[in-house]
């Protein structure tokens, strides 16, 4: 670690006209300070934001349909809601299985999207080669250690995991991102939130110096038919292999609306917006929800250690149609 | 799945009380017990270790313009600048060192993560900034990392370090080809890590001459004196300090490099120097369990009785030093064998040294002996554990040397009751529940028994107080507790009034905290001087407090002090004196006369997800037959831990290794995975009772490595009755059931 100025925010507005290109947000820190410990990341300034009590921040609202998360709220509290979990599972259940206890009572849910990858050559700066922590410098991953490496979403520059769980809750139920910038507040679709690395995984995400996650909302959270499902080599405290964030809404076998997010097996967050077309209307059964996975995994890139994810995700896929299919709605 | 609790068993026969342990209280409330917790004289300098980036090379040029300029930087040791060391023996070769390699002795870049620079400033945090700033440039050679990389040499161990050919008995060749059925088949284990919970940390101080180190160890007196000899000094000016240990599974037995170079550092300094390692640093200066390579050929006649055994064991190790386990020999000895054959070899790279990992031998060879056991018990058409059971032995086949004891038999019945063995139908894919296919398996597990002399002072008061002093050690096994224990039901004495002084240097000397011998030889050299206080006061075993103070009133004193050394039947006693000059030897197991070891039963279910064949273990059982059992609470903790750690070795422990780079990957504990809560639901564990009096002085094997043996071999099959799907490569990774 090196040494860095620090500073609390008086107000969501101080904290962002106080921040620069050289300053990080501090929330719960369980990325950042570690990242910071490892030498990954070097901020010159860090901006504490854990204090503010802004009700817009700290709250998880309900309007109709339509729920609305504060970015300030911990891992635990949306996980623990009981009205969300009966509405909406997947938004509570892929919290449920990520992380530790520790973690989630830390953790709020602003950074836990903004997590970074656990690719051993990013978080080793021992390794000369990685594109997203020395722009330019290469890609170790691509010739080196890569079972928990990506396949959809990569490039030849980089090949990192999105490591996190509740951003394929989001990503499938077309969440959107308030924000409050040095021009004012935004919203922007939670899709566009992070970038595909191409030739620059340095830049992990469309936000602006300075923009401040203020919220989450989801138009519509009603999907009582939801759910999360988790492959990993652990039963707790271990990253996805390949996850499935799916969401169904059923008119008696025919699906009539669909959402799929995939964790583990991309470099961000990830629709699987192919998989929703094939089953669109169509009549859930092994064979749909097998053409569904195929499509989903279509454009898979692989390497010497992480083939096994195409299968183990078209798995993974199926069977989370199967029983969100068979949940009581 | 009911709620489940994974309790002590019952006071059993040939058993101690089941007391609590010594040193509860302060575990439970964060007592200042460890190395790193103790005062020092004075205000402690911090070091931080540079490590190297490179697994082979050399270094060209060392910048320390911009980590000189850090505020509080005190010291900056490289191979430029350390001062001098004398050199430095290994464990295998009679000395204590980790590796013969010099301790910043070069430019020479020899393994991954290799010490390249000690750093000591005011502060930790200081000390880590210079520490980021120091920049060091390498010329990269490329690395020789594992079984099959390019450049890796394959000998026998015989031609490495001119001994280790391996047990034979009568032609295998032949045994195999006149079986009815054979199993051949290779089987692989992969590189795993400690990773204790408390780090290699180290702090030393001089006083004058005379040096402290507080540091996590196994074997203070053995470190005592091969640290003196490193630094060029007298062993009595060498205090080692290390009254409880987080965790140490063998990685802290030996001494690597940072040790010689805190101590150093301290001197120059002339204050103390405390260096607490980071968990990727910990991966690269201790040991680790080296990778290994099993090809065995096992065959039965028509019956099912076995004939010919033939293995043949390769090891990967260092080319700095050929540390290796073999364990062949012990193996040999587990049933009636006709034939035995097979050799052993060594294959080296540009790795750090390995060294050993709980059940060093055992956990490898024992997993493809018995994983080559069920499979040939399948052929034969047999259940696997008649199958063991018609195959018993009670003489070592190899030399006809006799079992002390042996209750294999007795723990596979107790296990097979417990854990309802009789309703598994044997066809793969058979059972099942729901969308979860069910496989069950078993396993033998077994540990030699081996013993060392020992030495143990006694002072006994009057009124009923005791105190025992033995510089052995407690690794988390719960030394302290059954030391006392030995005192109190060997003198008739309440174990609350029995201060325990262990883990220290300036007490009389134990043996290293290895190969399960802490029990059996401590306790025998406890009860030996209990029994020279007794014939001191003319009794001859437990006294009552009347009785007592009678005796003290003859005497006429108020204390009494004995001193008693205690030597394995066999061994010659003078070899007691190795013990003061840092050496240990060893007897016992697979022996000339006799044949020492423990024995387990274990039994599995797994559970395997028809699609995703994700692996689950919801229920563990492990019968255990140990000779008498000191305290069965500290017993089942043992056990405890020993099947869990068996069952993560099966499917989650393994280093991941960059073979291009000959780097540690998953470096960290969030991705080396051990077992969580979550993945043990339930683990019952049965102590059968056995009595061996011919053993030593308590009748006591030591049962710190035992349950974890034969563990992986007890899931694999259970992995192949569930699927039909035989996995041989360690640990099973979900990638290899997606067929």
């Amino acid at each position: 670690m090196r040494p860095f100025q620090y500073e609390r925010a008086a107000s969501p507005a101080r904290a962002v006209s106080s921040a620069d290109a050289g300053s990080k947000y501090h929330a719960g820190g369980t990325t950042l300070i570690d990242l910071m410990k490892l030498d990954v990341w070097r901020p010159e300034r860090l901006i504490d934001i854990s204090a503010l009590k802004e009700p817009r921040m700290t709250r998880i609202e309900r309007n109709g349909k339509a729920l609305r998360i504060g970015s300030m709220v911990t891992m635990a509290a949306l996980a623990g809601d009981e009205g969300v979990r009966r509405s909406c599972p997947v938004l509570t259940d892929s919290l449920w299985l990520a992380a530790s206890a520790q973690l989630r009572n830390m953790a709020r849910l602003g950074g836990n999207v903004l997590q970074m990858t656990r690719c051993s050559y990013y978080r080793d700066t021992s390794y000369d080669q990685c594109n997203k922590r020395a722009p330019g410098s290469g890609c170790a991953a691509l010739d080196g250690s890569n079972r928990h490496h990506a396949i959809l979403g990569t490039s030849d520059a980089c090949i990192a995991t999105y490591p996190g769980d509740w951003a394929q809750a989001l990503i499938a139920l077309d969440a959107v991102v308030e924000i409050l910038g040095k021009d004012g507040p935004k919203s922007v679709p939670f899709a566009t939130l992070h970038r595909q690395p191409g030739n620059r995984p340095d830049v992990e995400t469309t936000l602006a110096a300075g923009d401040l996650i203020t919220a989450f909302v989801i138009p519509d959270a009603d999907w009582a038919r939801s759910k999360y499902l988790k492959i990993r080599d652990r039963e707790s405290y271990a990253f996805a292999l390949t996850s499935a964030a799916v969401a169904l809404r059923m008119d008696g076998d025919a699906v009539s609306d669909v959402r799929i997010g995939l964790g583990g097996v991309a470099t961000v967050p990830w629709r699987a917006t192919a998989a929703e077309a094939v089953l669109k209307n169509a009549a859930l059964s092994e064979d749909t929800a097998q053409q569904a996975a195929e499509a989903a995994f279509a454009g898979a890139n692989t390497l010497e250690h992480n083939a096994y994810k195409v299968e183990l995700g078209k798995r993974t896929l199926v069977r989370a149609l199967m029983d969100t299919a068979g949940m009581e709605a | 799945m009911a709620d489940v609790t994974n309790t002590a068993a019952p006071t059993m026969a040939n058993a101690g009380k089941p007391i609590a342990r010594y040193e509860a209280r302060q575990k439970v409330t964060g007592g200042k017990i460890y190395g790193d917790d103790l005062a020092v004289p004075g205000k402690p300098a911090h070091g931080w270790l540079v490590t190297s980036a490179i697994a082979k090379g050399t270094i060209t040029a060392i910048d320390d313009s911009a980590a000189k300029a850090v505020p509080g930087v005190l010291m900056i040791m490289t191979h430029e600048n350390r001062p001098p060391l004398q050199p430095m023996k290994t464990f295998s070769t009679g000395g204590i060192g980790l590796t013969s390699q010099e301790p910043l002795g070069g430019p020479e870049i020899a393994h991954d993560g290799q010490i390249v620079a000690l750093i000591v400033a005011e502060t930790f945090e200081a000390a880590r900034e210079a520490g980021r700033k120091l920049d060091i440039s390498y010329n990269e050679g490329r690395p020789a990392t594992t079984f099959g990389s390019p450049g890796v040499v394959r000998k026998t161990t015989k031609e490495v370090v001119g001994r280790g050919g391996g047990p034979t008995l009568g032609d295998v060749e032949a045994a195999l080809a006149g079986s009815t059925h054979v199993v051949e088949a290779e089987y692989s284990t992969p590189v795993q890590h400690h990773n204790t919970i408390e780090m290699f940390t180290t702090t030393a101080f001089w006083e004058g001459d005379r040096l402290t180190l507080h540091e996590p160890s196994q074997f203070v007196w053995g470190a005592k004196v091969g640290l003196a000899k490193q630094l060029g000094i007298d062993p009595d000016n060498v205090h080692y300090v290390s009254p409880f240990v987080g965790g140490a599974f063998g990685a802290k037995a030996a001494i690597g490099h940072r040790t010689p170079l805190v101590a150093l550092a301290a001197k120059q300094l002339g204050r103390p120097v405390k260096l607490v390692p980071t968990r990727d640093q910990c991966f690269t200066i201790a040991g680790y369990r080296q990778e290994t390579k099993s090809k065995v050929r096992l065959g039965c006649d028509a019956e099912g009785r076995l004939t010919g055994y033939s293995h043949e064991l390769d090891e990967f190790t260092s080319l700095l030093d050929p540390y290796h386990n073999g364990g062949l020999e012990n193996s040999a000895a587990m049933y009636a064998f006709k034939a035995v054959g097979g050799d052993m070899f060594l294959s080296r790279g540009d790795r750090n040294v390995p060294v050993f990992m709980r059940s060093p031998p055992e956990v490898p060879v024992i997993y493809a002996l018995e994983s080559a056991m069920n499979e040939l018990a399948e052929k034969a058409g047999m259940d696997p554990v008649a199958f063991r059971k018609l195959n018993d032995t009670r003489v070592n086949p190899v030399n006809g040397a006799p079992y002390t004891s042996r209750s294999l038999n007795e723990c596979f019945d107790e296990a097979a009751a417990s854990f309802g063995w009789s309703r598994r139908t044997p066809a793969p894919r058979s059972m099942r529940d729901g969308d979860w296919l069910i496989g069950w398996g078993c396993s033998m597990a077994t540990y030699p028994t081996s013993m060392t002399p020992a030495t143990a002072r006694v002072t006994l008061n009057a009124n009923g107080g005791a105190k025992v002093e033995v510089a052995a050690h407690d690794v988390g096994t719960g030394a302290y507790t059954i030391i006392g224990q030995t005192v109190g039901e060997r003198l008739g004495i309440d174990p609350r009034r029995i201060i325990v002084q262990c883990g220290d240097s300036d007490l009389p000397p134990g043996p290293v905290s290895g190969g399960s011998v802490t029990t059996a030889s401590v306790t025998s050299a406890v009860a030996k001087a209990c029994d020279q206080l007794l014939a001191k006061m003319s009794a001859s075993g437990p006294m009552s407090d009347e009785d007592r103070r009678a005796a003290f009133d003859r005497i006429g004193s108020n204390a009494l002090i004995e001193y008693a050394e205690w030597t394995p039947a066999g061994m010659d006693p003078k070899q007691a004196k190795t013990l003061y000059e840092g050496g240990v030897p060893f007897a016992g197991g697979a022996g000339e006369d006799r044949t020492m070891f423990a024995f387990g039963a274990e039994m599995v279910e797994v559970r395997i997800n028809e699609r995703t064949r994700e692996i689950r273990v919801p229920r563990m059982t492990g019968a255990f037959a140990a000779g008498h059992i000191m305290n069965p609470r500290t017993a089942h903790s043992q056990y405890l831990g020993g099947m869990i750690w068996g069952m993560g070795s099966a499917l989650l422990e393994a280093t991941e290794m960059d073979r291009l780079r000959g780097r540690y990957v998953n470096d960290n504990i969030a991705e080396y995975l051990v077992a969580t809560n979550a993945d043990i639901p339930q683990v019952d564990i049965i102590m059968v009772p056995e009595q061996d009096d011919e053993i030593n002085v308590l009748g006591v094997k030591g049962i710190g490595e035992l349950a974890n043996v034969g563990t992986a071999a007890a899931i694999t099959d259970a992995v192949y009755h569930a699927t039909g799907v035989r996995i041989r490569d360690l640990p099973v990774r979900i990638e290899q059931l997606l067929v």
